[in-house]
């Protein structure tokens, strides 16, 4: 019976980290002392002005800074950007497996079989497009670099709803169903290559070069007719 | 006044002017009637734009079909110009022996070549009236915008719908409950059952921590839980304040505050809205709030200042 019980809590355990891959935890912690402790503190409690502690951060977290290499950062007051992630999958598992025995919400779920694309663009609109720019192409904000989403997998884009990085602020699941994100992640997808039935897309960054172009063809056109109402009649 | 109207276009129409006697051995110019009805055609376009902008503006403002009505009207008399520079207004060469330009008779034939210039034209009161219908039309087109301003225009910038004890609800017309909102997230909100429509209408209610607050002392009550709420409508140009920032960590990175996505307008969301940067004149108005007996949000009285873009009245405040 104890070992029935026992199996069950196992059998447990794995399906409620299920989502997550299975890392090492104690790799991880290895791995954490070498790479973050100096900002993140011994066990990750942190270190006052340099870096939070990482206690109830959630694998979450740890999976969305790592697998798009905005952590380990090289200055702790600079912004975290996107690059190369320096650690390699494996390490990046163990690590979060680690910072997921402190506590925190899980690696999300991701299931993108009920998203729509028409949903995910009204959510996005309302939600997102202030700072990301309508086609998710980033921008600035007043402060802070807004990133680009060209690059971001629909995992990371749950997890940076959620847990709302560097200054971007937090959706809950009351104002963002995980169905809803669902959307929001297709649509983002969907926007790394949109149709364009106007035919050129100008980078999709919107209407500054937009109204460039309109103001290129207007003073040429104007030009025109300036010329041809200046020229003299034959005689 | 209508008296007034029929004298001038009696005036107008009534003028006649004598004939003058051309020079003899000089061929009358030729009017080329195709340009004229051309450029008649063109001005009479110019005034249907025009009062088309002025019918549109009157009943249902659309930028687009606006900016579409004035542009057209532009377009047309730009085109209406330049056809009767080209092909009305006579562009004959004439060389004129002249021993010396300050002799008075020669003067007087000079002048005479000039009005002589307008001869050629068949229907010069027809043109006359049709560009003093375009002036007209296109001036009170332009002007038409200034009738915003009226007495209507107080009471949209002025008129705010919160009173103390009023819900504020989401676009949904759900009521808010106080617990729903977490620290680092933003809500759109509205006033229960008022116009979301009206300027004073949308606020943004967010939560941040409450010993981050630093409120002045009258408002202090103003945030329970460290909920605070403002007005969604930028002091500067009254874009909607939609970016917000709330630092996952602050010791390294900016501190709380939206930003209206126009012209980078930031505002603290701890300290009532001050601004932090960018080009607005003042704070952003601040709402009070209060958390009803059910839990759920509700005003606790009007904004602490005006709603929406500085005036000449509301520069500060």
């Amino acid at each position: 019976m104890r070992r029935v019980a026992c199996l069950a809590l196992v059998v447990t355990v794995v399906t409620v980290s299920g989502a997550q891959a299975a890392g090492d935890p104690r790799h991880g912690r290895e791995l954490f002392r070498t790479g973050c402790q100096s900002c993140h503190g011994v066990d990750a409690k942190g270190v006052r002005g340099n870096g939070p502690s990482l206690v109830g951060a959630g694998a979450a977290a740890a999976d969305f800074y790592l697998s798009t290499g905005r952590m380990p950062l090289d200055q702790p007051v600079s912004q975290p950007v996107r690059t190369d992630p320096p650690y390699n999958p494996e390490a990046i598992d163990d690590l979060v497996a680690y910072i997921g025995t402190l506590g925190g919400p899980r690696v999300p779920r991701v299931d993108l079989s009920h998203a729509s694309i028409s949903r995910g663009q009204r959510l996005f609109t309302e939600n997102c497009a202030a700072c990301h720019q309508i086609a998710g192409r980033g921008g600035v904000m007043a402060g802070a670099f807004v990133p680009t989403l060209l690059e971001a997998t629909p995992r990371q884009i749950y997890e940076a709803a959620r847990i709302g990085p560097y200054v971007m602020p937090k959706f809950s699941k009351k104002q963002l169903s995980d169905d809803e994100l669902a959307s929001i992640a297709r649509y983002i997808d969907y926007a790394k290559n949109p149709e364009n039935p106007g035919g050129w897309e100008l980078f999709d960054i919107g209407p500054v070069p937009e109204g460039m172009v309109a103001w290129l063809i207007g003073l040429f056109a104007l030009v025109l007719v300036i010329r041809v109402l200046g020229e003299r009649e034959p005689e | 006044m209508k008296r007034w109207l029929i004298a001038l276009v009696v005036l107008l129409l009534g003028r006649r002017r004598r004939a003058l006697a051309l020079p003899p051995g000089r061929e009358p110019w030729r009017g080329d009637r195709r340009a004229e009805n051309l450029t008649l055609l063109l001005l009479g376009v110019t005034m249907l734009a025009a009062l088309g902008f002025i019918v549109l503006y009157a009943t249902n403002p659309d930028t687009q079909f606006l900016g579409a009505a004035i542009g057209f009207a532009f377009v047309a008399l730009a085109a209406a110009c330049g056809i009767a520079a080209k092909r009305v207004v006579p562009q004959r060469e004439e060389e004129e022996p002249r021993a010396e330009l300050r002799h008075v008779q020669d003067e007087d034939e000079a002048m005479l070549v000039l009005e002589e210039g307008g001869e050629g034209v068949t229907r010069k009161r027809l043109f006359f009236l049709a560009g003093s219908g375009v002036a007209g039309l296109l001036g009170a087109a332009l002007l038409a915008p200034a009738l915003s301003c009226g007495p209507e225009a107080n009471r949209v910038l002025t008129n705010s719908p919160w009173r103390r004890g009023r819900r504020l609800v989401t676009e949904e017309n759900e009521p808010i409950s106080a617990g729903t909102i977490g620290i680092g997230e933003l809500v759109t909100a509205f006033p229960e059952g008022a116009d979301k429509e009206e300027l004073a209408s949308p606020v943004i209610v967010v939560r941040v921590r409450p010993d981050e607050l630093e409120l002045p002392d009258e408002r202090r009550d103003w945030a329970p839980q460290g909920l605070v709420a403002y007005s969604k409508i930028c002091t500067h140009a009254g874009c909607a304040v939609s970016e917000y920032r709330y630092p996952l960590y602050d010791p390294t990175a900016p501190g709380p505050a939206v930003v209206c996505p126009c012209h980078y307008s930031t505002f603290s969301v701890t300290n009532g809205g001050h601004r932090l940067f960018g080009p607005a004149g003042r704070a952003l108005p601040q709402l009070p709030l209060a958390i009803g007996a059910d839990g759920v949000l509700i005003a606790g009285g009007d904004f602490s200042g005006r709603v929406g873009p500085s005036w000449w009245g509301v520069r500060k405040g």
